[in-house]
């Protein structure tokens, strides 16, 4: 078994000096065939570099969920091209996207998706164990990343013994354990109440604010405004890229405070 | 991750233990049937072996044809009733009638009442028989001397007696030295201790040493009457010359005996010949317990898939969070499989448990033999039997594709 993933070079493409952690071109995806084939992405390109916070907004129906299934490598186009820090994603195989999910992305639930009946350390610990990383090297690992998100004191509860805003934190110091290139939040806040989401929202900024890339799928413009940048989708096709200073966490924070 | 997925699967087992314990208790009964049920078919062949092994393999048995024993069986209407006698006995030891035949031991069976010091028993067996009763019917002594042929003729009444008997008359535990030259009275007559048996312990169906032994010219002249014996006990010179020996005797019996029918008057029993008969259903018995075992075992196989396809699908979110967060499918597949396993394992060394256990009862009037065959079969056949039925459901786990997994509710 092979533990490193080699970047798949291809000759066609402009050579880059540096990758961008995302590169999507021309991503179509299309769910049945014929008449009744239903284009869930058409025609999609989208850059995103190392450090952005970027948030993708569309109404339900959008594409936004097919979106960022092909994001987080849980999907595959039907057409174009995706390359997640250089690495063309139509190319590998299951056994290759498992690493990619592993090493490259850390994934963030709108329902948490922890392992039920399971602790918090030993949660955060998991995609460590399948990164065949050494038992005391991923405690050591996950601890840090749950005194990251603030949790250092409810290290042996199991999801059921938290409450919602704690079960979202404990998932995302799942996310960061692997040091991933992408923290890729699916709906981070919609099950939350506005205090929590404000905790989970100033976490995400931290992370930002450490370098960290981070892609929001959201319906909210409360949690967007976050964002350094705002991507709407609609029918699948991407309808304004917006990059501005975020107008809400600060300010928001400010207001709170 | 080896270690790792074991892990995993025991916390699988222990979410819900209660299921698991019913999974388990499947294989359980199924091992436990197996292993009991094999100590059962190899007891009951066992138990054979030890009768047959008691009268010696290579003896053959002449009892009259028209009632087993004999006893009074042949008067009444039966005018021409034909019974061995002494001139019987004589034939076959007549030199060249019977090459085949090592001894011939003549038996007459009484009943008798003994009394000794107060003390009254009825031994199970009184033999009038000969002084080759002991050799050939693996009956060695303790203490004094055996029936000598001198006492034949002379009719003595003198009589060689089984550890039961001693106990019964003399008080258990009686020192079987001191019980020689004793006199105890049989029926209305007074006879003399000579000798006492080495214990034998039980064949399976009967006390062996619940047994006298007497002079046959003595039980003839004081208890039965008449010169006619019950049965012949004929011991050939090998094992191998059983079957000829059984020829030869019936031959020289139909020629002293001639009947209208030209049919054999008594019936000569082959003891090998019986043996390997007996042994043979025995060994059919076992085969056919250990099948309706093993079917338990597969119906309790069945139960592990069943409840490994139900906890898959309980868990399909569960499998989906991990493939999304970098599990290969082989961790999948190995969590479910080795959770199978287990959980076969867990029940074939309870089943093991439970046979063992259960096989130290008597069953239906047998005594149990574990064969550690059956043990280790149905340990190996459990563990198949996870990897088996455990392979379906992990595979269909494994299978799942990431996402749909994770949109499963």
């Amino acid at each position: 078994m092979t533990s490193t993933i080699q970047p798949f070079t291809e000759p066609d493409l402009p050579v880059l000096k540096k990758w961008p952690v995302l590169l999507l071109q021309n991503i179509e995806k299309t769910f049945g065939i014929g008449d009744i084939a239903v284009h869930a992405l058409d025609n999609v390109s989208l850059v995103i570099e190392q450090g952005d916070f970027v948030a993708i907004m569309g109404a339900s129906g959008s594409g936004k969920s097919t979106l960022m299934n092909i994001i987080g490598c849980l999907d595959i186009p039907t057409k174009g091209r995706y390359f997640l820090d250089g690495i063309d994603v139509r190319t590998l195989d299951d056994y290759q996207l498992s690493l990619v999910r592993n090493r490259k992305i850390g994934f963030v639930f709108q329902s948490f998706n922890l392992i039920p009946r399971t602790n918090a350390v030993a949660n955060v610990e998991l995609p460590l164990v399948y990164a065949k990383v050494s038992k005391a090297e991923r405690r050591h690992a996950a601890l840090d990343a749950l005194e990251r998100v603030g949790l250092s004191d409810r290290l042996h509860h199991t999801p059921s013994q938290l409450s919602g805003g704690q079960q979202q934190r404990v998932a995302i110091a799942r996310a960061i354990a692997t040091n991933p290139s992408l923290i890729l939040a699916d709906e981070p806040t919609g099950a939350l109440d506005s205090v929590s989401t404000q905790e989970v929202m100033n976490i995400l900024n931290e992370l930002h604010d450490e370098g960290r890339t981070i892609v929001i799928i959201t319906h909210e413009d409360d949690v967007a405004r976050h964002a350094h940048r705002i991507i709407r989708l609609k029918d699948g096709q991407v309808i304004s890229d917006i990059s501005a200073p975020p107008s809400g966490p600060r300010a928001m924070g400010a207001i709170n405070a | 991750m080896n270690f790792e997925s074991v892990r995993i699967a025991i916390q699988g087992i222990l979410s819900n233990k209660l299921r698991s314990a019913l999974t388990m208790l499947g294989i359980l009964i199924g091992v436990g049937s197996v292993i009991i049920l094999v100590a059962v078919g190899t007891g009951s062949r066992e138990a054979v072996a030890k009768q047959f092994e008691s009268l010696g393999s290579n003896t053959i048995t002449v009892v009259n044809a028209r009632g087993f024993g004999g006893r009074g069986g042949n008067r009444g209407t039966q005018s021409r009733a034909v019974q061995l006698k002494q001139s019987d006995v004589d034939a076959l030891n007549k030199p060249g009638n019977c090459p085949s035949c090592k001894a011939i031991v003549p038996t007459v069976t009484a009943t008798a009442i003994g009394t000794f010091d107060g003390n009254t028993y009825t031994p199970q067996q009184f033999l009038g028989t000969t002084e080759l009763f002991g050799p050939v019917r693996n009956y060695s002594l303790s203490a004094g001397s055996g029936l000598t042929a001198q006492d034949i003729a002379d009719r003595a009444k003198v009589v060689v007696v089984g550890k039961t008997v001693v106990d019964n008359l003399f008080g258990t535990g009686t020192p079987f030295a001191s019980v020689i030259g004793q006199t105890v009275k049989f029926g209305n007559s007074n006879w003399t201790v000579v000798g006492v048996f080495s214990p034998k312990g039980t064949n399976g169906t009967q006390d062996q040493d619940d047994i006298v032994i007497a002079p046959d010219t003595a039980v003839q002249d004081n208890l039965t009457g008449g010169g006619v014996f019950n049965s012949l006990t004929v011991q050939a010179i090998s094992h191998n010359a059983t079957g000829s020996a059984q020829a030869e005797v019936t031959a020289v019996l139909t020629a002293l005996h001639p009947t209208s029918n030209g049919s054999s008057p008594f019936s000569v029993l082959n003891q090998a010949t019986l043996q390997s008969s007996q042994e043979k259903s025995a060994k059919t018995l076992t085969v056919l317990l250990g099948a309706v075992a093993a079917i338990s075992l597969i119906v309790g196989g069945i139960g592990v898939m069943n409840i490994m396809l139900v906890t898959v699908t309980e868990r399909t979110r569960e499998i989906g969070i991990r493939r999304a967060i970098g599990a290969q499918k082989s961790h999948v597949l190995s969590q479910f499989l080795i959770e199978a396993v287990m959980v076969s394992m867990f029940g074939g060394f309870l089943g093991i448990a439970a046979g063992i256990v259960g096989s130290q009862f008597k069953i239906v009037g047998i005594q149990p033999s574990i064969a550690a065959y059956s043990v280790v079969l149905a340990f190996a056949v459990s563990l198949l039997t996870g990897l088996f039925f455990g392979l379906y459901p992990a595979n269909r786990a494994a299978s799942l594709r990431p996402i749909d997994a994770l949109r499963y509710e």
